[in-house]
């Protein structure tokens, strides 16, 4: 059952038998563990599912998977509330994740591993060592630029463990809209100078996810997408993978249809609420909010904040804690706009373009104009 | 917290309001001439697409049920059946939580998830050698 594959310039090697994965692949993996071809189909169309890639692709996902080596993690947690590490560990226990997790060697990760202080740092310094070059670092949390003593790990503070496990990566993942945009603690006045990862670091590919927190099968698909092609995925103009980020909540949300009627609730306990119609005036952030939440959703695809009656508050774009009121519209439609509904398709997609620049500047001018609320301000 | 105290949101949508029951019903219509005529098979994520809520139980609900039903076992349950349209099957796969991890619509005359995996096969040529092999010593 064996014949010979001849490597270029090399000897004669033995190719593995029909049905007998590679060394060191997650097929062997998965084999040695007992877990039959027909279950890691299962895995695949669910990787599949999970990377958003049409059902199509599940053949060739399952041939590149079969052969993906298991990469080296190395996970730094800096100026955050571990609401990420939270929302990935605890929202599934799905033995496909687990199987993702277990795919990956996760080296160093000081909120879930049993070791602390020195002997935590010698692994991340062991696992940069072995894997210089090859090794993936996942970041949650912003950096503080102010002052290093801010925020530190072992001593080291955030910024020189950043710039010093980032020179062997291969790549970076950052997690949350901390780490992607510096996030909450980067929200005005911003008093640790946080900054994002993609500030510091400008000579690495580098992966946002952003989210408070990110959907936890967004954070495993782009692993997945990693396992799977060797590569990053697709990222869009502020380093989103397309994939997830590529389309508005306001574009994919069932609501919709409300919106382009110009039905509106207007208060959280009107007629308007109760029928589940649209939650543009009640400070939607869905028409300038990308993210996969309409139709991946959350809590094992249960369902999204919309669909649970609240407004997007827009947690995955930029400075989403400056945006102006998470209950203020982010412009009232007018009269024409209601209107528009009625006209043709090319129509309403100009007025949506229309629509999507004017609430684009609002967001911006919301930004300009935010005032600061200071301690004194507390003290009323 | 006892259920009867869970408050209870009347978040609905009405039905000439829903997009995508009718369109995925007519792709599955397409997807099922192709089937016929070139013997292609389709499958549709449909956790890929936006629904509201009851959108994809009146999607399933209208395909029904038809006459072969497979329970899996395969790193956490899978149900796999055949709707009322023969040719159209629902596989739904769950993990050990049995909450739902993904679902297709497959149009096919049976999905590849049913079928015995030559790899298992093989696996499976050595196991009862060794079997036979162990029971003559």
């Amino acid at each position: 059952m064996t014949k010979d594959v001849r490597l270029q310039g090399g000897e004669p090697e033995q190719a593995p038998e029909k049905g007998t994965p590679e060394k060191g692949t997650l097929g062997e993996a998965l084999r040695s563990q007992g877990v039959s071809r027909r279950s890691f189909m299962k895995f695949c169309a669910t990787t599949a599912s999970m990377m958003a890639l049409p059902p199509s692709m599940i053949p060739l996902v399952a041939n590149a998977l079969e052969k993906a080596k298991r990469p080296s993690v190395i996970w730094l947690s800096f100026q955050e509330c571990t609401g990420c590490t939270e929302s990935l560990t605890r929202a599934h226990t799905s033995t496909v994740e687990s199987l993702i997790f277990d795919s990956i060697s996760l080296d160093y990760h000081h909120t879930l591993q049993a070791a602390s202080g020195a002997a935590a740092e010698a692994a991340r310094e062991a696992a940069m060592e072995e894997n210089h070059g090859n090794y993936l670092l996942v970041v949650d949390g912003s950096i503080p630029l102010d002052n290093p003593g801010y925020s530190t790990i072992a001593g080291i503070s955030n910024l020189d463990m950043l710039k010093e496990s980032a020179k062997g990566a291969a790549a970076i993942i950052a997690v949350g809209t901390c780490a992607t945009y510096g996030g909450i603690p980067h929200a005005k006045p911003n008093p640790t100078g946080a900054v994002s990862v993609n500030e510091i670091i400008k000579d690495k590919p580098i992966i946002n996810v952003p989210g408070c927190p990110p959907i936890p099968v967004v954070i495993t698909g782009v692993l997945a997408h990693y396992l799977t092609f060797g590569s990053i995925p697709e990222l869009d103009h502020i380093g989103r993978p397309k994939v997830f980020y590529g389309q508005s909540i306001h574009d994919r949300c069932y609501r919709r249809p409300f919106y382009d009627k110009g039905q509106f609730a207007e208060t959280f306990d009107d007629e308007g609420a109760k029928k589940g119609w649209c939650l543009y005036k009640l400070g939607c952030k869905g028409p300038t909010t990308y993210n996969a939440c309409a139709t991946t959703k959350w809590n094992n695809g249960t369902s999204f904040p919309i669909e649970s009656g609240h407004p997007c508050i827009g947690c995955s774009e930029p400075d989403f804690w400056d945006g102006g009121g998470f209950y203020k519209a982010l412009s009232l439609p007018t009269e024409d706009l209601s209107k528009t509904a009625v006209y043709t398709a090319a129509g309403a997609a100009v007025a949506g373009v229309a629509i999507s620049a004017l609430n684009r500047a609002k967001k911006n001018t919301s930004n300009k104009i935010h005032i600061k609320t200071t301690i004194d301000d507390l003290r009323k | 917290m006892n259920q009867a105290n869970v408050p209870q949101f009347n978040i609905h949508v009405g039905t000439e309001l829903t997009w995508n029951v009718k369109p995925i019903l007519h792709e599955i219509r397409h997807a099922l001439e192709k089937l016929l005529n070139s013997g292609e098979s389709s499958m549709i994520d449909l956790r890929s697409i936006p629904l509201a809520p009851g959108e994809e139980e009146t999607i399933i609900n209208t395909l029904g049920r038809g006459e072969v039903h497979a329970r899996l076992d395969v790193l956490g349950p899978s149900e796999v059946y055949e709707t009322q349209f023969a040719g159209v099957w629902l596989v739904t796969h769950y993990n050990e939580n049995d909450s739902i991890v993904s679902r297709f619509i497959e149009v096919t005359e049976m999905p590849d998830v049913l079928k015995s995996q030559p790899e298992d096969v093989a696996h499976s040529l050595d196991e009862l050698v060794t079997e036979l092999g162990t029971e003559e010593t």
